[in-house]
């Protein structure tokens, strides 16, 4: 039983793991109804960063690097809102799918090319120890992503209801066209989204990146951050939270227990088999606003 | 100034219906076939051959496969690669294990990819746009596992089965020019069966149901139908894709050629090249195979030898930049832009 425990709690942190990229889509989708491709490169554009600010080029101390890593994530959410969204204004969805399509491919190519394609070690000096609660071993390097995470929904939170710019955000996601007519520059409201998504995308890469190294593989981790979404409900913050846990206790648990029956290595779908199955009985997901469309 | 017809001089709903109402097309037309078949295979090199042209040409099947589904039907899939997958594992072991005829074999491919599309097209009849696109994005993950998992396809760990020696009746495929054909014929059939297909009946319901899809409903649509149909051709085009890449091209059918990145880099194409359009599947498929070359060509003058990672890196921001830019400048892609420069020919000289 406690080798269950374990294996669960294990689950639960990767899940927090999911939860940070899946609120990073989220969040954008709120605000713009843009589903965001482009969240995956995000989170792993900007752990290239934090490394090059950190280790590779400047040697900065780790607060000024994440700083900085924010500051270029926040020139992003310009470039990407003044250069490419503002001009596609009024297009149908899917061509603002597929323009973060393209921003991801740019991303890629972009941070690859300045910081090298090589895996990266990022090392930021968080112990990593094994604790004994219970019975049950827990990494203190999980935990502490725990928190950061914690932390990090928790000031979203706090954001979103109490402060002007966050009820301006909501007031966005609700209505577009309402919002923009009692003066709330459209503009500016996508643009925070976008800068809140990167800070989002930040902590998510930088976690990823130091329990699995600094490479091109963690825009696949946002490819896994989709079910999330779907299980969780697109709109839906809490619902994305809880999502990322389902997601990571499932696939670890099954990958552990059901894995070696079927020949292993069932995690890389079992999110997406779970997605499935909620779009069939929920198609907008556990949490999610129940918008009925026909199809 | 030759390039137009002074009046509309159509006489018979077969003249209107033209696929080329300009007889210069019709010529240039013939011009490209009689490229393709005569001086390619005569005047090429062999590595322009089998290096660009073959995959090219097998992209441009599973553009226009994904084309059908996402530019026609409206149907958004980010797990084609998928599909060209089950279509070269299953003509592999129809072919090599069963001895089954390379033709009917490839075929079959094909069919065993549409089934298998037209199953994870299920999910279509419930939900739409970013939903479908994720349990699109389900159907990659799921069919790669099986690949590599269930032993009597893959035959082994890695997912790789070596490429049998091909023969039509007795005739052997083993010089490139020879393997060249096959790709050429197989192409141009079913491109031209594909081209009909989406100027008739089924092409218009097609693009009824992605514009509007309840009002495609009440003019008399049948949208599970067709919408399972688009699933079922785009994926069987997607697998014989997938059969001609690996027998020809590749030599081996191998899981790793068809992950996600190749279902991502297909709908680049499509963008690029053109939604809902046949030539932009062989635009955005040319351009896809050609920019590797041609940013290798155009750093070749600045250095020796290009590093990979340069390469890939360069590739993936042109290939994004591009993608980008085309969705803001020309949502439909390259092979709108040539359609313009068509529209300004026939007037050229006095363009009012």
């Amino acid at each position: 039983m406690a080798f269950f425990f374990e294996v669960l709690i294990t689950g639960l942190m990767v899940g927090i793991m999911y939860s940070l990229v899946a609120l990073g889509f989220a969040l954008i989708f709120k605000a713009s109804q843009v589903f965001n491709m482009a969240q995956g490169a995000m989170s792993l554009f900007a752990a290239l960063a934090l490394y090059g600010f950190f280790e590779q080029y400047l040697h900065l101390p780790l607060w000024l690097a994440l700083l900085c890593t924010v500051a270029v994530m926040t020139i992003w959410a310009y470039a990407i809102v003044f250069l490419i969204l503002k001009r596609l204004v009024n297009r149908p969805p899917l061509m603002l799918f597929m323009a973060t399509f393209g921003i991801a491919y740019l991303m890629e190519g972009i941070g690859q090319s300045i910081y090298g394609t090589q895996a990266k070690g990022l090392n930021l000096g968080i112990p990593d120890e094994l604790y004994e609660v219970a019975g049950v071993f827990i990494s203190s390097f999980d935990l502490f992503f725990a928190v950061v995470a914690a932390l990090l929904v928790g000031g979203l939170v706090w954001f979103f209801q109490k402060t002007r710019n966050g009820r301006a955000l909501r007031a966005v996601s609700d209505d577009h066209e309402a919002a923009l007519s009692v003066g709330i520059p459209l503009l500016k409201a996508w643009t925070l989204t976008w800068i809140i998504a990167g800070v989002v995308a930040t902590v998510a890469g930088v976690a990823w990146g130091t329990r699995l190294g600094v490479q091109f593989s963690l825009t696949f981790i946002a490819l896994k951050s989709l079910p999330v979404l779907i299980i969780g409900g697109i709109d839906s913050i809490p619902g994305v939270i809880l999502a990322g846990l389902i997601v990571g206790a499932c696939e670890t648990v099954g990958e552990v227990f059901i894995g070696p029956y079927v020949g292993g290595g069932i995690q890389t779908f079992l999110p997406y088999l779970l997605a499935l199955l909620v779009l069939y009985f929920r198609p907008y997901g556990l949490f999610g606003k129940e918008i009925i469309e026909r199809v | 100034m030759f390039y137009r017809e002074c009046g509309n001089f159509k006489d018979s709903y077969d003249k209107d219906m033209a696929i080329f109402p300009i007889p210069l097309d019709r010529w240039g037309f013939i011009v490209m076939l009689f490229v393709a078949f005569v001086i390619v295979p005569l005047f090429t090199s062999e590595y322009l051959m089998m290096n660009i042209i073959v995959p090219f040409y097998c992209f441009a099947l599973s553009a226009f496969g994904l084309n059908v589904l996402a530019g026609y039907a409206g149907q958004i899939s980010i797990g084609h690669a998928a599909f060209m997958a089950v279509g070269a594992y299953s003509s592999f072991i129809l072919y090599g294990r069963y001895g089954v005829p390379l033709i009917p074999s490839i075929i079959g491919g094909g069919v065993v990819s549409s089934i298998v599309g037209t199953i994870f097209g299920l999910p279509s009849l419930k939900i739409k746009g970013f939903y479908l696109a994720i349990s699109t994005l389900a159907s990659q993950f799921i069919i790669e596992w099986v690949i590599v998992h269930v032993h009597w396809i893959s035959g082994g760990v890695f997912g790789t089965i070596e490429a049998p020696k091909m023969f039509i009746f007795g005739f052997a495929l083993n010089t490139p020019v020879r393997k060249y054909y096959l790709v050429l014929c197989i192409m141009v059939l079913f491109m031209t069966i594909g081209k009909n297909l989406v100027r008739g009946q089924l092409g218009r319901n097609w693009m009824a149901i992605r514009d509007v899809d309840y009002a495609a409903e009440i003019i008399g649509v049948n949208l599970y139908r067709d919408k399972l149909l688009a699933f079922a051709v785009s994926t069987f085009y997607a697998g014989i894709a997938g059969s001609l890449i690996t027998f020809c091209y590749i030599g081996a059918a191998n899981i790793e050629e068809f992950n996600v990145m190749t279902s991502f880099a297909l709908l680049g194409m499509i963008i690029i090249g053109g939604l809902g359009t046949v030539l932009g599947s062989f635009l955005g498929a040319g351009f896809f195979v050609m920019l590797p070359i041609a940013i290798n060509h155009g750093l070749g003058t600045f250095m020796e030898m290009v590093p990979a990672d340069i390469l890939s890196n360069i590739e993936s921001i042109v290939f994004g930049g591009l993608i980008v830019f085309f969705l803001i400048v020309e949502p439909y892609g390259m092979a709108r832009l040539w359609h313009t420069i068509k529209d300004k020919l026939r007037l050229w000289p006095f363009p009012y």
